[in-house]
């Protein structure tokens, strides 16, 4: 999924701070799940910013209201109801909701409640970690299940480098030197001997060298 | 032979070859590039010039190597695939070869995060394995990396480096082997400090025929304290340090320490001088240059064989 976590308030209050009717989007998707832009999150950051306001001897409206899914056109389209009762925009999804909404609303600003990280998986509760850059061109099928895109430091694809100690990464001895984890696994797979096949240099172009990315599927399309 | 380098020369010959390193400065500082190089004139076959090394930014690799070039030295030219991608580094492989330089490194290098620059993207659009290939492609087919025709193409000796220290070490000798096939000709190691876990590596390599496809050149470090000593077992990445060398530096009073690193460096070579597969050493002193003409003269690794 994609992972985000909330923007530092302040930087919140300042992109906020010239209007006083505002509309806070949460999203029902992946920022639920990793709690950073769900309806418990949109509560919760609604309070503290009329707190904040209060203290300042002012007062903001603000409309809750947390769709299905942000980055989805036909979800967004469920503001249009709420839309003139307010000033500005404030999306607690990833960068992709966000942008969702600035394009259907073209006549309204909309700021960025949260940082989007990355694309990750949970590793333990309250604990999320980076899995896939979305190359395009999937190498797990020869890595052992383990993304040398992602989480080695260097992206090597002929790893590991001269700098991982008891194996973890040059980079920080809490994280795991993803080429050891590949050599592990390809053990207990035994496919070893893959090990010393070269892995020719990656053509980035999936990867977003090409420019921006698209998925045209005509069976789908309308 | 492949090429016109020196480098390749001394080691086709069957002598044990000397390289030496050298770390361009922070500035604009030509002279002081000439300083450091002519301490090693007479006493090395070529000189490794650093490519930002630590991730630090020093004048380019290329330009030093071109100023060594001309006091009538080899440099051998350092190129890491953190800062430049596939078409920088062709490009820079040209210009460099144009301006006469033969012999090259390929490594990855240090992550961004350890230099004066943490914040910088690393590029790493290529690792260490396919710079060699790539190299190896210009030189061997006269073809860029993309596949069209170079005119003229540059024919460069390709090292790689190898750590035998790093984890796990059951890999060690399949990651040289990888370099090997990728078009390595020669090999330059990381500091040995622990030999007998380094006669182990390069038994096994023998045992894979490894020494009959690739020069390996054993790297030294001449410790100048048991400071210095601590410092590179607790914090530089990959490194193996017995606690023993720490000891023996300790035992000694600090105004003695230096001499006793250079004993330990001398000692250290005599050793792998008898090792099977070792064709010859890679002297970094780092900051130390002047007690590299010491080092190879105790270790009647002088004079250098005049090719
Ligand atoms: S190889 Fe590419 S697509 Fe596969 S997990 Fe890694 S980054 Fe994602
Ligand atoms: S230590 Fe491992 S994960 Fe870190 S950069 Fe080197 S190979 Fe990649």
């Amino acid at each position: 999924m994609i992972t985000a976590e909330q923007k530092p308030l302040k930087e919140i209050i300042e992109y906020i701070s010239p209007y006083d009717r505002i509309l806070l989007v949460g999203c029902n998707e992946c920022v639920t799940v990793c709690a950073a832009g769900g309806r418990k999150e949109v509560g919760l950051l609604a309070s503290a910013l009329n707190l904040n306001c209060l203290k300042q001897g002012r007062t903001i409206d603000i409309k809750e209201i947390t769709l299905e899914r942000q980055c989805d056109p036909e979800y967004v389209e469920e503001l249009v109801s709420e839309i003139d009762r307010a000033d500005a925009i404030l999306s607690m999804a990833c960068g992709c909701g966000v942008q969702t909404i600035a394009e259907r609303y073209k006549e309204k600003p909309v700021f960025p409640a949260v940082n989007t990280k990355f694309m990750g998986a949970s590793v333990s509760q309250g604990i999320w970690a980076e899995r896939c850059q979305g190359c395009g061109d999937c190498l797990l099928g020869i890595t052992g299940g383990i993304c040398p895109v992602a989480r080695c430091s260097k992206h090597l694809l002929n790893g590991p480098c001269g700098g991982t100690s008891n194996g973890m990464c040059e980079i920080d001895p809490d994280v795991d030197c993803a080429w050891r984890l590949i050599w592990e696994r390809l053990k207990a797979l035994g496919m070893e001997k893959r090990y010393e096949e070269i892995m020719e240099a990656k053509d980035w172009r999936p990867a977003g060298g090409g420019g921006p990315r698209k998925i045209v599927r005509e069976d789908l399309s309308l | 032979m492949k090429t016109e380098s020196r480098l390749e020369k001394i080691l086709a010959s069957g002598n044990l070859a000397v390289t030496s390193e050298c770390g361009p400065p922070r500035g604009a500082l030509p002279e002081k590039v000439k300083e450091k190089a002519s301490l090693l004139k007479d006493h090395v076959d070529a000189v490794n010039v650093t490519d930002n090394q630590t991730a630090m930014v020093r004048m380019s690799s290329w330009a030093a190597g071109v100023i060594i070039k001309q006091m009538g030295m080899d440099p051998i030219l350092q190129m890491v695939t953190r800062d430049r991608n596939r078409l920088a580094m062709q490009s820079d492989i040209i210009g460099a070869y144009s301006l006469g330089i033969n012999t090259m490194l390929c490594l990855s290098g240090d992550h961004p995060k350890f230099g004066d620059h943490p914040m910088a993207k690393g590029v790493f659009d290529l690792d260490s394995v396919q710079l060699v290939q790539m190299v190896k492609k210009m030189r061997d087919e006269g073809k860029f990396q993309g596949g069209a025709d170079i005119q003229n193409p540059p024919k460069m000796f390709v090292g790689a480096a190898a750590n035998p220290f790093a984890d796990p070490f059951e890999l060690r000798v399949m990651r040289l082997a990888k370099k090997i096939k990728a078009g390595a000709d020669f090999i330059q190691t990381q500091c040995i400090y622990n030999l007998d876990k380094f006669e182990k590596y390069m038994k096994m390599v023998c045992d894979r025929g490894l020494d009959k496809q690739v020069y390996i050149l054993a790297g030294i470090t001449p410790m100048k304290s048991a400071g210095m000593a601590r410092y590179m077992k607790n914090k530089v990445p990959g490194m193996d340090v017995p606690d023993e060398i720490i000891k023996r530096l300790a035992g000694v009073s600090k105004e003695e320490q230096p001499e006793e690193g250079i004993k330990i460096a001398v000692e250290s070579i005599q050793r792998l001088k008898e090792v099977n597969g070792v064709h010859g050493f890679h002297i970094m002193a780092i900051e130390w240059e002047e007690k590299v003409p010491q080092i190879v003269e105790k270790t009647g690794l002088f004079p250098r064989p005049v090719i």
